[in-house]
C-alpha cells in the first residue's frame, strides 16, 4: 500500500467527487432530529461541522461550536447495520395460478454502489461479525451479500469517544485497523488518508494528495491514543463466556429485570445483533403473497415462541439471553465476543441500563 | 449466489389421516429434476410453506432411499399446520430443505438401539423404527419406548402391537393416566426402564418433551450407557432454518444447523435450564 498522504480540508470535496465519479452514491454523517445519522451527502457542507455529542446512560444530545472538524463526535444510533441487514425487506414472493400451482419469485434488493464516509472502528468490527454471520456460513445470504459487495468504506479514526464508549476495552477501536477501503485521520487543517484495499488504492491515487508532515501524523496518533485513554468504561474481560454461564442464577438477573422494560432498543441499535423474524403478507385478493424479514429481538415474546410455549416468558430470562449471548455464546459461534464496545445500547436504553455494569455485577460475584 | 430462502413447489401426492389431529402429507417436487437431486438423512427437517400463510419446520419421515416422495407427519396446532391439515391430493405447497443434523444411523450400525418418544406420536422416531426394520440385519436388538399422557394419545397403536411381536424387538408403553383396554404401563415413561433390558453398549435416540428426555438421560446414565451415545432431537422456534434468524438458539448452538439432533454432551450444559 502507498504511504499515507494529506488532503487539505478545502479539498475534502475532491473525495466526494472522486467517489461519485467512480459510480458511488455517498452516504455520510448528518444531523437529523438531534442525532447523527448516515444519509446521502450532497456536498461536504452537509457534514456535521463543529458538532459534538454528549452521551450518558439513557441520554444522547448534540451541541455545536466553531471547530472546523466534521467528525468530532462518537457514533449515533445507527451506522452500517441497516444499510446491509435491512430493518425490513422482502425475501421472495409467491403467486398462485388458477390451477393452484404456486410460482416462487426471488426478490433481490437493488443495491446501488454505496460509499459510506465516517465509519468508526467499532462499526468495522461489527461489520466483520455480520459478514461472518450472513456470508461465511454454509448458506450465504445473497440479500446481505449484494449490498455488501457494492460497499466502499471510508473510515475515520475516532478522536472523540463518548462517555458510553468502551471500544478500547473490547479491542475494536478507536483506531480503524482494517476492513476499510480508505481511512481518514481528521486534523484541524485536513485529513491524513490511508488506503486499505485495492479499491481504496485506486481512489487514493485520484486524490492528488500532498506529502504528509511527520508532525501531522504525530498529532493524529496522539489524538487517537488520547481517545483510548479517555474511555471510562471497560468490560471485566474480553471473554466472559465461562463466567456468565457459571452465574446463570446470580441475583443480579432479578435486579436488572426490575429495571429493564424489555423494549428491545438495545438489540436494535446494537451493530452486531442479527435476529430477525420471517413473516408473510398475502395480497387481499389472494393472487400473490410476499415473504418478508424484519428485525426481531430476544426481548420480544414471540422470539422464543413455539406452539403453546414461550421459552423466555419474562424479562429476567430475556435480559439474560441478551447478555449471555452477546458476551458469552458469541465466542462459540464466531470466536469472539459479540460486543464491539460502541456503547449504543447504554445511551439508547430508556432506563440507562449499562452492559458493562451488568456484566461486572454478574461476573464479578462468586455465585455459581 | 443461490437464494437459500427461496422454496420450490411441491405437490401433495397423498394425504393420510393418522388421528383426529395428525395427518401425513406425501409430497414430491413438481420439478422432477429437483426431486431427483433431493437427498436427506432421517432426523433432518424441511421448511414447509403454506401459500399466503408462512413456513414451518417439519421432520422428514419417509425412507431416505425412497427417491420419489417426501413424507411429513404433522399435528395441526396453529396457523400454518391447521391450514396444511385442510389440503388434499393435488394441492401445491412450497418446500426447502433438508436442514440440520439427523440421527446417527451409521454410528448405530451393529448395535442395540433404544428409541424413546413422548407426547403425541413422535414422527421422527417412528421413521427411524421403519428405517431399522427395513435394514434389520444391520442393527442389534431394538427397544421401542413410548410415553403418552392419556391412553387415547397413542397413535399407530396397531403398529406398536405388531412391532412387539417381532423377534429381537421389545416395546414398552406407558401412559401418565391409564384407561380401559390399556395394555401398557401407567406412570411416567421412566417406569419402562425397569421392565426392559438395556445393554450398556446401546445407542439411544429420543424426542419429545424435554423433562422426559432429561429423566431418561439420567436413567440411562445409571445403567451405564455412555453420554455420547444418548441422542436427543430438540425443538425451538425456527424461522429461517439456515442459522441466520437467531430464533432457535440454545446457548451457542443454532438448533436448526447444529441440531436438531444432538449428542447429549453438546447440549448438556443448558438442557433443562429455563430460558434457553
Ligand atoms: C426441527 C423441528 C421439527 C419438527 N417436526 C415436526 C413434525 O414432524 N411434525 C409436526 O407436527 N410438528 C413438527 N415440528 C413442530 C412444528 O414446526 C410446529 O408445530 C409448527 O411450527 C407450528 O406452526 P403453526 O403455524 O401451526 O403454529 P403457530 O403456533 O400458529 O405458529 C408457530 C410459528 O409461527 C410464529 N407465529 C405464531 N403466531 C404469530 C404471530 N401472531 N405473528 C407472527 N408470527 C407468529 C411463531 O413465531 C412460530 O414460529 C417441528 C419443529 C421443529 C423445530
Ligand atoms: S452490546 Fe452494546 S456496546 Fe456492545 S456492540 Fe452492542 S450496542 Fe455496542
Ligand atoms: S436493556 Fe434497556 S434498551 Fe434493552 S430491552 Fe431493557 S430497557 Fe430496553
Ligand atoms: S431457525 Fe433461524 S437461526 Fe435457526
Amino acid at each position: 500500500m502507498a504511504e499515507p498522504g494529506f488532503l487539505p480540508r478545502p479539498r475534502f470535496r475532491h473525495l466526494l467527487a472522486a467517489l461519485t465519479a467512480a459510480g458511488y452514491r455517498c452516504l455520510g454523517p448528518k444531523v437529523r432530529d438531534g442525532a447523527i445519522v448516515y444519509e446521502e451527502l450532497d456536498s461536504a457542507d452537509d457534514l456535521p461541522r463543529g458538532v459534538h455529542d454528549h452521551q450518558q446512560p439513557g441520554a444522547y444530545r448534540l451541541q455545536r461550536d466553531d471547530s472546523p472538524r466534521c467528525f468530532a463526535w462518537a457514533n449515533g444510533p445507527q451506522a452500517l447495520k441497516p444499510l446491509l441487514f435491512a430493518p425490513r425487506e422482502i425475501l421472495w414472493t409467491s403467486a398462485a395460478g388458477s390451477d393452484g400451482a404456486i410460482a416462487f419469485h426471488p426478490q433481490m434488493p437493488e443495491a446501488l454502489p454505496t460509499a459510506v464516509i465516517g465509519v468508526r472502528a467499532c462499526d468495522l468490527a461489527a461489520l466483520r461479525l455480520q459478514d461472518q454471520h450472513f456470508l461465511e456460513g454454509p448458506f450465504p445470504d445473497p440479500h446481505y451479500g449484494v449490498r455488501r459487495g457494492n460497499l466502499f468504506l471510508v473510515a475515520v479514526h475516532c478522536t472523540h469517544p463518548a462517555a458510553t464508549c468502551f471500544c478500547a476495552s473490547t479491542g475494536d477501536g478507536p483506531r480503524a485497523e482494517s476492513g476499510f477501503d480508505l481511512a481518514l485521520a481528521e486534523l484541524d487543517e485536513g485529513f491524513i488518508v490511508t488506503a486499505g484495499s485495492p479499491k481504496g488504492e485506486v481512489l487514493f491515487g485520484q486524490l492528488l494528495l500532498e506529502a504528509l508532515d511527520p508532525a501531522q501524523q504525530a498529532t493524529a496518533d496522539g489524538e487517537i491514543a488520547a481517545a483510548a485513554q479517555a474511555q471510562q468504561r471497560t468490560l471485566p474481560s474480553r471473554n466472559l463466556r465461562d463466567s456468565l454461564f457459571a452465574n446463570l442464577h446470580h441475583p443480579r438477573w432479578d435486579d436488572v429485570a426490575q429495571r429493564c422494560l424489555s423494549c428491545a432498543n438495545c438489540s436494535s441499535v446494537c451493530p452486531t445483533c442479527f435476529c430477525h423474524a420471517e413473516m408473510e403478507e398475502p395480497a387481499l385478493d389472494g393472487s400473490h403473497s410476499a415473504h418478508y424479514r424484519q428485525w426481531d429481538s430476544c426481548f420480544t415474546e414471540g422470539h422464543s415462541y413455539i406452539h403453546g410455549i414461550v421459552i423466555r416468558a419474562d424479562t429476567r430470562l430475556r435480559y439474560r439471553q441478551w447478555l449471555t449471548h452477546k458476551l458469552g455464546s458469541w465466542h462459540d459461534q464466531y470466536g469472539r465476543s459479540g460486543c464491539v464496545g460502541c456503547g449504543r445500547c447504554i445511551a439508547w436504553c430508556p432506563v440507562g441500563i449499562d452492559i458493562t455494569e451488568e456484566a461486572a455485577a454478574v461476573c464479578g460475584g462468586d455465585h455459581a | 449466489m443461490l437464494d437459500p430462502y427461496l422454496p420450490d413447489e411441491v405437490e401433495v401426492l397423498e394425504r393420510i389421516q393418522e388421528s383426529p389431529t395428525i395427518f401425513t402429507l406425501r409430497l414430491a417436487f413438481t420439478d422432477p429434476e429437483i426431486q431427483a437431486r433431493y437427498r436427506f438423512q432421517p432426523g433432518q427437517f424441511n421448511m414447509v410453506y403454506l401459500y399466503g400463510v408462512g413456513e414451518v419446520p417439519i421432520s422428514i419421515v419417509s425412507d431416505p432411499e425412497d427417491e420419489h416422495l417426501i413424507d411429513h407427519t404433522i399435528r395441526a396446532v396453529g396457523r400454518v399446520t391447521q391450514g396444511l391439515a385442510l389440503l388434499g391430493k393435488g394441492a401445491r405447497l412450497g418446500l426447502r430443505g433438508p436442514y440440520g443434523r439427523g440421527w446417527p444411523l451409521q454410528l448405530a450400525e451393529g448395535r442395540d438401539i433404544v428409541l424413546l418418544t413422548g407426547g403425541l406420536g413422535c414422527a421422527p422416531v417412528v421413521s427411524v423404527i421403519h428405517y431399522i426394520l427395513r435394514r434389520r440385519e444391520r442393527f442389534g436388538r431394538l427397544t421401542i419406548l413410548q410415553g403418552v399422557k392419556h391412553t387415547d394419545d397413542l397413535i399407530w397403536r396397531a403398529q406398536y402391537e405388531a412391532w412387539s411381536r417381532l423377534p429381537d424387538v421389545q416395546v414398552g408403553l406407558a401412559a401418565d393416566v391409564g384407561g380401559p383396554g390399556w395394555f401398557g404401563q401407567v406412570g411416567p415413561v421412566t417406569v419402562l426402564f425397569d421392565r426392559v433390558h438395556i445393554d450398556p453398549g446401546a445407542l439411544m435416540m429420543m424426542c419429545g418433551p424435554e423433562p422426559m428426555m432429561r429423566a431418561a438421560v439420567q436413567e440411562l446414565r445409571r445403567r451405564g450407557v455412555a453420554e455420547e451415545d444418548l441422542w436427543l432431537s430438540m425443538e425451538r422456534s425456527m424461522h429461517c432454518a439456515i442459522g441466520h434468524c437467531g430464533h432457535c438458539q440454545m446457548g451457542g448452538n443454532f438448533v436448526c444447523r447444529n441440531g436438531p439432533v444432538f449428542p447429549y454432551p453438546e447440549i448438556q450444559a443448558l438442557l433443562g435450564e429455563r430460558g434457553f
